[in-house]
């Protein structure tokens, strides 16, 4: 609780909680601000022609047309939807095979500990996007094998930073006096280390929800992840990715092909990373005490 | 020191063998015509061709340690399959698009890793002062920023509205010029370097120019994993008691800063090296793509999207190396300066 008290006093995480709740009310409401065309795909952008000019807002299309006549204000707001499944469902997943892989080589330590974190070592080679993009690319279309691609190669970080705390915290005394009253092993690590352990791994967590995002978006903006007319940002910005440059004498042309979902999904992420960014400082113990920001 | 490097040596091999290992596991998910592509150096090898020849001739059903070898063996010998989208071999294919990673990423380099420890150190001395708030903020929103929304967004302003920047390797006129004149003699393939070498000002400009707006965005997206760090470890260092007695002494601030602090601060940094180099991978594949740069990025984007098996495993395989000998080179520094590492 005072957690929370702390980060809504600072002023920029006080900015990522109102963003994350806004997307928050946005994702939720998603039915009722832009109501599907149709009821059993919701996901699917509507189109109003095949023209590949993109049109500029009117009343019916408050933020306009993309190229293909996708409508924009409902791929926003249903990209919404995705982009928060998505980043959840990547981040807990990544994070239950993290925390269960780094606690338990940290907890035996000895050859499965090397094991474990060598494994990690491994994986830690591969360039995150690279990876995924390849992985996604062998598993076909389907938001799934986007969502299987980053779990795959978006685990390690979890499992070194639990590792890192587990090894610290089983060393202190009252682990020791759990132990020396002949607690079982699998009820010292849930009772007494994992939830010592867990805070850091929560800072990575509201950090890593952002880039979830940005990379899954990348893998749609690469036309890797998801079908066409998917209502996801990456691909929105893809549609306006032909359009940036606009009309002789008017380069503002198409802005609002690229601003709207450029500007949510960096809106999103930002939002992520000033909580991320508060959350560690708060608790952080080697800052606390000092004025942050 | 020498044991050190020798026991870090060792590990080499079992880390590489892990990532054949790794890479292979991928390689088992896929079906007998993409494996076929794997082992073949031209395409024509597999047209028309019944599968279960081609199960029989590249030996697909043996066991998986005996397809395991045999892949790790034509990996060796430089034999990565056929890219579909290069239309020519994996190994070529890297040869003709190494040369533009090579140019950008080099270019961006320098920015990256100077801006960033600029930042982090600026924003450690004054710590909590509006500056250290601002190159934060700018910090945390080039990491928020994604590389499609910033690149795209930079030529959004430089292209098409004040239509200085163009994207794109070189100008039409230049680039025929380079192609089809005949004077210009390609050394290396990095056409800012090769028009230093025939000492052609109008290329190399034309080049730069070209250069300038993928380096920022790469830069800009960056700079904060390398500011993060570098911000961390200066006000750790900056509390240490050598520092006060740098101080007390009487020194300039200057001096403390950058003949006392700097040095040992920036130890850490190096760490991230093999971390740096990966985020500057992922950025290099959607900046090529963005800015139409012909690289390896821009390459396995497109093989991603026309489901281009054999050239996203090479690709992988390539960029793992990398970032694999460069965490060992990094090791090894290290150790020859921090002899505390050497001691352990």
């Amino acid at each position: 609780m005072t957690i929370l008290k702390k980060l809504l006093r600072n002023p920029l995480g006080l900015t990522g909680m109102v963003l994350i709740i806004f997307f928050g009310v946005v994702a939720i409401l998603a039915p009722v601000l832009a109501p599907p065309k149709w009821p059993h795909q919701p996901y699917r952008i509507p189109r109003y022609g095949w023209s590949a000019e993109p049109k500029p807002p009117s009343r019916e299309h408050p933020f306009g047309l993309a190229s293909g006549q996708y409508d924009i204000f409902y791929g926003c707001v249903w990209g919404t939807r995705t982009a928060w499944f998505v980043s959840l469902v990547v981040v807990g997943l990544a994070a239950a095979i993290g925390i269960t892989l780094g606690s338990v080589g940290a907890f035996f330590g000895g050859w499965l500990d090397e094991l474990v974190m060598r494994i990690t070592d491994i994986f830690y080679a591969f360039p995150f996007l690279a990876a995924a993009m390849t992985l996604a690319s062998i598993l076909g279309y389907g938001v799934w094998s986007a969502i299987i691609a980053l779990v795959a190669f978006g685990w390690m970080g979890y499992a070194r930073l639990i590792r890192s705390e587990v090894l610290r915290i089983r060393e202190m005394d009252y682990v020791q006096a759990a132990r020396a009253l002949g607690v079982p092993t699998y009820r010292i690590i849930l009772r007494h280390v994992l939830p010592n352990a867990i805070w850091p791994v929560f800072v990575q967590i509201t950090m890593n929800m952002g880039s979830i995002v940005i990379t899954f978006a990348a893998l749609s903006f690469l036309g890797v992840g998801i079908p066409q007319g998917y209502a996801d940002w990456g691909q929105m910005i893809s549609y306006a990715r032909d359009w940036i440059i606009g009309l002789r004498g008017n380069p503002l042309a198409y802005w609002y092909t690229f601003i709207f979902p450029g500007g949510a999904i960096t809106l999103f992420c930002l939002a992520w990373n000033l909580v991320g960014d508060a959350l560690r400082d708060i608790l952080d113990p080697r800052l606390r005490g000092r004025i942050t920001v | 020191m020498v044991a050190y490097i020798i026991r870090r040596l060792l590990i080499l091999p079992l880390v590489i063998t892990g990532l054949f290992i790794l890479i292979f596991g991928l390689y088992s998910l896929l079906d007998p015509y993409e494996k076929a592509g794997l082992y073949v150096r031209d395409i024509t090898e597999l047209k028309n061709r019944d599968i279960n020849e081609l199960i029989e001739q590249y030996g697909l059903n043996d066991p998986p340690w005996v397809q395991f070898f045999r892949w790790v063996s034509e990996v060796l010998h430089g034999n990565l399959g056929w890219s579909e989208v290069a239309n020519r071999p994996v190994i070529d294919a890297f040869k003709r698009f190494l040369p533009q990673t090579v140019e950008l990423a080099l270019w961006s380099a320098i920015p990256i890793v100077l801006g960033g420890i600029w930042l982090g150190q600026l924003s450690a001395v004054k710590q909590n002062k509006p500056i250290d708030h601002a190159s934060r903020v700018f910090a945390v929103v080039g990491w928020s920023l994604p590389t499609y929304v910033a690149g795209l967004l930079a030529l959004f302003i430089f292209y098409g509205i004040f239509k200085w920047l163009p994207p794109g390797r070189l100008s039409t006129d230049v680039s025929l010029y380079v192609s089809l004149s005949g004077e210009f003699k390609m050394y290396t393939g990095i056409i800012t370097l090769d028009a230093i070498l025939n000492w052609n000002w109008w290329v190399f400009t034309d080049a730069a120019r070209h250069l300038i707006l993928p380096v920022l965005v790469l830069s800009y997206v960056s700079w904060a994993l390398i500011m993060r760090v570098t911000r961390s470890s200066m006000l750790e260092t900056l509390r240490q008691e050598y520092i006060m007695t740098a101080r007390a002494k009487g020194l300039p601030e200057k001096v403390v800063i950058k003949r006392h602090a700097r040095r040992n601060a920036l130890l850490p940094v190096a760490t991230i090296a093999g971390l740096t180099i990966a985020f500057l991978f992922n950025g290099l594949v959607i900046t090529e793509t963005i800015f139409d740069l012909p690289g390896l990025g821009r390459w396995a984007a497109e093989a991603a999207r026309q489901f281009d098996i054999p050239s996203l495993l090479g690709y992988l395989l390539f960029n793992s190396f990398l970032i694999v000998i460069a965490n060992l080179i990094v090791d090894i520094l290290y150790a020859v300066i921090d002899p505390r590492v050497r001691l352990e």
